[in-house]
């Protein structure tokens, strides 16, 4: 990773920089001439604007991501699926890329099923979900990981380079929805179980820079 | 929050029918148990309890009040259980809901039944002072099997708790002056051991997964082999056949278990 500046921890209140010089990003917030941290995390400035990554946290929904749910409640026009949100998300009926027979609703999707689904849409009501693309709908056989949501885009790394690395080696079909919840499936259960320890391990060294590199190594650890 | 789902069920199922788990313990083994004791200045004993991630802080406080009427000559007891939201996401704040009065309840019944305490000689006057002694139990970390994390707290408090100097003039508690007398305990370690069924496999000391997927839970109490206490919870049921395997299970671990504890507590 190419580090323009260095990131430094703050917890929400602090001071990060003053002057009129820089501009509020994410997770700050502009008080007097200051800029102060609103979450707990690093914080990073590029391009005059500051802001701050946070390290824990709840998952913010976001149009257009890739999410993993448990389908918690059936209506008569669709799903309610727990994602991990304070409000409930919505799966309807017509976001189901074939024909379902009304009152079948269970043959697709019943309680307690997990699916991978996309958000088209988060308004003040709620989140609504869909399944019209390739790859999502209900999860049928793996397990289930869960992890911090923050830490999503460490276990994706760049471009996808760490989850690439840790399919190739477990040689298991790993789905991140962007949520923190995992969903792999491997042929063996053993595979699976590789492939969490590895998610984990990820997880905890969040922190080091070169982290490929450094899960790389440690597969090579693990063989033997 | 979301809870183990039914994939990730099935896969425990599918790999315990093969004999084995998903941190790779046997069936009947337990996680790492660390024990220390002492870690509260005000109590008169306290132990922080940690098996595997889960973590469980007990504290025990002398007071001293009336008897009760039907037992005049006897000290009294009483264990109270707090599972803080600090520990999982699961638990809340607000009045104790159903697994916290469980879990005191158990661990009540597993000290009071097995006579760990000898509240005989807590009594100071026959049917008005008598000592109490309160047992208070605090989840830091749930990652299943609190209940036996509790249950090694618990005794390894009381094991390790002094006496509190008692003013017999003005007949009140010196708090923050203790005695060299150490609270009237037997030697036997009663423990409280929990087997999960799991599909037609029995367990111990289940993670959160585990004890999410469990079907039946059965704590029983006891010490050198003698059975205290039990508690059975869960939905489904057990034969015969399946209650006899558990007391076997429960027989073995147990020797296991309290040669730990007594190691760790020394």
């Amino acid at each position: 990773m190419t580090e323009k500046a260095e990131r430094k921890i703050v917890i929400p209140g602090e001071v990060i920089m003053k002057g009129n010089d820089y501009l509020p990003g994410e997770g700050t917030e502009k008080k007097g001439d200051e800029i102060v941290a609103m979450k707990y995390g690093l914080a990073e400035e590029s391009r005059k604007l500051i802001k701050v990554i946070p390290l824990s946290g709840v998952y913010q929904p976001r149009r257009g991501n890739v999410v993993i749910g448990k389908v918690e409640n059936m209506t008569f026009n669709g799903w309610i699926l727990n994602i991990g949100t304070s409000d409930n998300a919505f799966l309807s009926l017509m976001e189901v890329p074939r024909y379902v027979n009304k009152d079948g609703l269970e043959e697709v999707m019943d309680i307690g099923d997990m699916a991978v689904a996309k958000i088209w849409n988060v308004n003040r009501r709620g989140i609504d979900l869909s399944i019209k693309s390739r790859g999502l709908g209900r999860i049928d056989e793996g397990i289930i990981v869960q992890i911090n949501p923050n830490k999503v885009p460490r276990v994706i790394g760049k471009e996808g380079s760490m989850i690439k690395l840790i399919k190739d080696e477990t040689g298991c079909n790993i789905t991140v929805g962007q949520n923190g919840l995992i969903w792999i499936k491997g042929n063996k259960v053993e595979d699976e179980l590789y492939a969490k320890k590895a998610i984990l391990f990820v997880t905890e060294k969040s922190f080091i820079s070169g982290l490929t590199e450094e899960v790389k190594k440690w597969f090579e650890k693990e063989k033997k | 929050m979301i809870e183990t789902s039914n994939l990730t069920g099935e896969r425990i199922r599918q790999y315990l029918s093969d004999g084995k788990r998903f941190d790779g313990r046997k069936l009947d083994e337990f996680r790492d148990i660390s024990i220390e004791t002492g870690v509260s200045k005000n109590a008169e004993g306290s132990a922080k309890v940690k098996i595997g991630k889960t973590e469980v802080i007990v504290g025990v406080k002398m007071g001293v009040g009336e008897p009760y009427p039907d037992s005049p000559d006897k000290g009294n007891m009483m264990v109270t259980a707090e599972l803080l939201p600090l520990s999982s996401p699961r638990f809340e704040n607000g009045p104790p809901k159903f697994p916290a009065i469980e879990l005191g309840r158990v661990i009540d019944r597993g000290i009071r039944e097995s006579k760990f305490i000898d509240l005989d000689k807590l009594c100071i006057k026959k049917g008005e002072k008598v000592w109490t002694v309160f047992i208070d139990i605090y989840s830091l970390n749930d990652d299943g099997n609190l209940l036996d994390a509790a249950g090694i707290g618990a005794i390894a408090a009381l094991k390790t708790a002094k006496m509190p100097k008692y003013d017999e003039k003005g007949e009140k508690v010196l708090y923050g002056e203790w005695t060299e007398r150490k609270i009237p305990v037997s030697k036997e370690t009663p423990v409280a051991v929990s087997i999960h069924k799991i599909g037609n496999n029995l367990i111990v000391d289940p993670t959160r997964e585990e004890e999410d997927v469990s079907e039946t839970r059965v704590t029983i109490g006891s010490s050198e082999g003698v059975i205290s206490s039990m508690q059975k919870s869960g939905l489904k049921e057990l034969s015969i056949e399946e209650f006899k395997n558990i007391l076997d299970l429960v027989e073995k671990v147990e020797r296991d278990l309290i040669k730990k504890i007594e190691h760790q507590i020394k």
